[in-house]
């Protein structure tokens, strides 16, 4: 019983924990929050297997700033608790036992057909300067192409959250000029 | 020193309770944070075959999702904002006019 | 060689009359039509007159090559044409007994609505007659053959506007269509053992061939194939049954196509193929049986019944039953002269009585004729002419050609029975005919007075001038009558010395009448001459008796016969047979199978069923496009899963 497998278990407790307590909460705030905490421990996920930087890009940029987007949007919109329909209590009904053989149909498949060898603790380190002379020079066009998709992610998200104008003239006189 | 199959396992797990959140909910905020639950539970399965195969390209692939994910974000948040002024509603039952 | 002798012209001189007419002539006047007619028809018989006159006996017989038809493989038939003694004899009495009764139907058809069609189609029916005679295979005759059945359909259903007349038309077509069936197997038969249709070929493959005395072999098949082809086209036993309902078409029609020459097209097609019959002694055999059958069935028919034109008709069936005797004892010959002078005195019969029908303004049942030989006495001469003619006396034609064939069949080995039944036939024969000339000429007139309108039963275009009485024809349908009775007289005189028969040795060879004809002594032969003569002379004297010394007798005898009568008069209830036995199952099949079942449920059914589950299959799929965003994502996993099921599966194995 190494170290190594504790920290795993108790990092792995936490996702699952945090996981089902997103299904479970009724209010999407709860959810959002507990999907930080999905995301936190994930983070000490990738640091046991030695992926340091995108540890710290995950806490920076999923927790840090996807998250709060989320938050962000939820206390604008003002969404309330959901309500239970009939509809919901039936997809609670057959989902949950779902979701439940799924995940042990999964577990079986993994556990008993892939190797147990173990993967060490910290074993393929990530540091950002190795990852940064890959990033660009193997996965250099993936990168550009990644930063058009961002600039047309902001500009698509700009345009779709903008108020609409008050009148159809307004709306044709901003897209003239 | 923890198997490989620990890591898929738990990646798994998370993956389906992702798939149950998007499923099982009402919410459209909260259905998209099940998709994000989705996509962490396919990046730790990523980061995991990179440390087994010694091979750095799956962490980079986890950048990308990343970035990916992020654009998704905004640009789904943004659109759920406008779904809500027409609608005045999260709830995806709702959301409803292509019905016959 | 002989200069080319242009036999293409006869037949396609009547098709160039056909077409003129039936293209123009809707618009055009009366006389512009039967100038058209009569040219045409008239210049093809000239044409025939020519071309007898110019061959020399040395060049026959003659082909002639017009164009080329099918090549497929080893098999060949072209447009070509045959010209020997036996084609040189039917093509003669085809265009001069048509010619004559083209001349006939300018007066008889003259106020008919639809003068143009009737010529239109009388020329088509003297060109496919023309086809079959001069073909020079089975193919080509083939076409005529059923070119004629077509001419005869249109022709008897002239006036389609009439329902018996338009069910004659199809009964006519569909029985004749049965027999082309036989005579159609008969023709692959011919084909898949000589591997041609042309006469020369066929014949000299056949020659070698012995007579196949015992069992049956193909030549036998064959025979009797084409047999089953001459009863249909010339109604004789079993498909003889669209005859006497042919009488709807107008006379004229009765007298060119239902007893001059479509009904003798298979008296034709059998003497032309007699080198197959000769080495089939079996198939012989059946042909005599069936001819003398008819002959005498027929005729037991005719004595019952009451329309001048059925007797005639049944009476055409009767005699054709003798051709068929005659090629049925080997005298192929005989058969050919009886066709000849049959030609003559049948068709001056029917056109007799269509001048009697005229003269009384449409009537044709003889129970209200009588006595009208003071009113119409060239019809009456004639007619008696033709009479005496088919009931044997000599020296008319019908005494010759008869007497010949029932000479034959005495002399032919087992031909005594035929020779017998052909005699009671000639008794019959002979007093039906005297009752029908009788009933007609003598006695009072118990007809209904014709008047400016005046319709019979039948009523047609022509008897709008009426005078009150019956009168007689005009001299445009008298001429044909004269110059018919002239050659019923003397036609017959060609047999006498077997001259007839000499003249067609080329073709059929000197065969069996010849060893028949020195076999037996000359008295034999003077002797059977007199009994026929005492047989026609007994026929006679027994419808005198009936029709009018003792009229009242008939009456008498056909009361105390009554069931037996009434079978006769209801023609042995053959068609009500056919009816139950084959038009019936086959109606019944037909709508029941073939209709409700096979059309409806499985034709139509399949097609709506095909529409009805593509509907239903979107019906079901259309829920996937709910609108609903839920339902596309639960999609959306479903299929994800089974994906992800088969990868873990392959991967797994």
């Amino acid at each position: 019983m190494s170290v190594h497998l504790v920290l795993f278990l108790a990092f792995g407790v936490v996702c699952i924990a945090g996981a089902i307590n997103l299904l479970a909460q009724t209010h999407p705030i709860n959810s959002a929050l507990s999907l930080i905490a999905v995301m936190a421990a994930l983070a000490g996920e990738y640091l046991l297997l030695g992926a340091e930087f995108v540890a710290a890009v995950q806490v920076i940029v999923y927790a840090g700033a996807i998250m709060v987007l989320f938050v962000f949007v939820i206390m604008l919109l003002n969404a309330g608790v959901e309500d239970r329909t009939k509809g919901s209590r039936i997809a609670v009904l057959f989902g949950v036992p779902g979701m439940l053989g799924g995940s042990i149909l999964i577990a079986w498949v993994m556990l008993h057909h892939s190797g147990t060898e173990a993967v060490a603790a910290g074993a393929l380190p990530g540091d950002p300067r190795t990852l940064g002379q890959l990033l660009f020079h193997e996965f250099l066009l993936p990168f550009e192409i990644t930063s058009v998709l961002i600039l047309i992610a902001i500009m698509g998200a700009v345009v779709l959250a903008s108020k609409p104008p008050s009148t159809p003239a307004a709306g044709l006189a901003r897209k003239v000029d | 020193m923890v198997p490989l199959s620990y890591y898929l396992v738990l990646s798994g797990i998370l993956f389906a309770c992702g798939v149950a959140g998007f499923l099982i909910k009402r919410n459209i905020i909260t259905i998209f944070m099940s998709i994000e639950l989705m996509l962490n539970g396919v990046n730790l399965s990523f980061v995991a075959f990179a440390a087994h195969w010694h091979a750095l390209a799956g962490q980079i692939f986890v950048f990308f999702v990343m970035v990916v994910a992020a654009a998704e974000a905004a640009v789904g948040l943004a659109i759920i904002i406008a779904v809500y002024r027409t609608r005045e509603t999260l709830n995806v039952d709702q959301v409803n006019l292509l019905k016959l | 060689m002989t200069s080319s002798l242009n036999l293409w012209l006869i037949p396609v001189l009547p098709l160039a009359g056909a077409a003129i007419n039936g293209l123009l002539g809707k618009r055009s006047s009366r006389t512009a039509v039967s100038i058209i007619g009569l040219f045409f028809s008239g210049a093809a018989f000239a044409w025939a007159l020519s071309v007898a006159w110019r061959v020399s006996p040395a060049a026959l017989p003659y082909p002639e090559y017009i164009a080329h038809w099918i090549r497929s493989g080893s098999f060949s038939a072209d447009f070509a044409l045959y010209l020997d003694q036996l084609s040189l004899i039917m093509l003669l009495v085809v265009t001069g007994v048509g010619f004559l009764i083209h001349i006939y139907s300018v007066g008889y058809m003259w106020d008919d609505p639809s003068y143009y069609r009737f010529f239109t189609y009388l020329n088509l029916f003297m060109f496919f007659m023309l086809t079959l005679v001069l073909a020079n295979n089975y193919l080509l005759m083939f076409i005529g053959w059923e070119g004629v059945g077509l001419a005869s359909y249109l022709l008897i259903g002239f006036w389609f506007t009439k329902d018996s007349a338009a069910s004659a038309g199809k009964k006519a077509f569909i029985v004749n269509r049965i027999g082309d069936f036989g005579f159609l197997i008969g023709l692959f038969l011919i084909i898949q053992h000589f591997h041609s249709l042309n006469f020369t070929q066929v014949f000299e493959q056949v020659r070698p061939y012995t007579a196949e005395a015992n069992g049956a072999g193909f030549l036998t098949a064959i025979g009797i194939l084409l047999m089953v082809g001459a009863c249909g086209k010339s109604a004789q036993i079993p498909l003889y049954v669209w005859l006497p309902d042919a009488m709807e078409g107008p006379t004229p029609v009765s007298a060119l196509i239902h007893a001059a020459t479509m009904v003798t097209a298979g008296v034709y097609m059998v003497s032309r193929s007699h080198m197959i019959f000769e080495r089939a002694p079996i198939a012989l055999t059946v042909v005599a049986v069936i001819g003398t059958l008819t002959a005498l069935f027929a005729a037991t028919i005719g004595i019952t019944q009451t329309d001048i034109k059925k007797v005639l008709a049944y009476s055409t069936v009767s005699q054709l039953g003798y051709m068929f005797m005659a090629c049925g004892v080997g005298a192929f010959s005989a058969g050919i002269f009886h066709l000849m002078t049959h030609a003559f005195f049948k068709g001056l019969l029917f056109l007799a009585a269509g001048s009697v029908i005229h003269a009384v303004g449409g009537e044709q049942d003889m129970r209200k004729m009588g006595g009208l030989r003071s009113y119409i006495p060239w019809t009456f001469l004639t007619m008696g002419i033709a009479t005496l003619a088919i009931a044997g006396f000599p020296p008319f034609a019908g005494f010759w050609s008869k007497d010949e064939i029932l000479w034959q069949a005495y002399s032919s080995p087992h031909g005594k029975v035929f020779w017998l039944i052909g005699l009671i036939t000639a008794f019959i024969t002979s007093f039906y005919m005297f009752r029908l000339l009788f009933m007609t000429f003598f006695g009072d007139y118990h007809g209904a007075q014709v008047d400016e309108h005046g319709h019979g039963s039948h009523g047609h275009g022509h008897d709008d001038h009426g005078h009150g009485e019956p009168h007689e024809s005009p001299m445009v349908m008298l001429a044909p009558l004269m110059i018919l009775a002239l050659l019923s007289v003397i036609g017959g005189l060609v047999g006498i010395g077997n001259r007839f028969e000499h003249f067609l040795e080329p073709v059929f060879g000197s065969g069996v009448s010849e060893a028949a004809g020195e076999a037996a002594s000359g008295f034999t032969e003077y002797l059977l001459m007199g009994i026929s003569v005492v047989v026609a002379l007994l026929g006679f004297g027994l419808a005198y008796l009936f029709y009018v010394s003792q009229p009242l007798l008939p009456q008498k005898i056909a009361a105390s016969l009554n069931g037996f009568y009434t079978t006769i008069l209801n023609k042995y209830y053959v068609d009500e047979i056919y009816a139950k036995l084959f038009v019936k199952p086959l109606l019944d099949g037909s709508t029941s199978i073939l209709w409700q079942g096979v059309d409806r449920k499985v034709i139509d059914d399949t097609v709506n069923n095909a529409a009805d589950g593509a509907r239903h299959v979107s019906d079901e799929v259309r829920h996937m496009q709910s609108g609903n965003l839920r339902s596309y994502a639960g999609w959306i996993a479903a299929g994800s899963a089974v994906v992800i099921a088969y990868m873990i599966w392959m991967g797994v194995r």
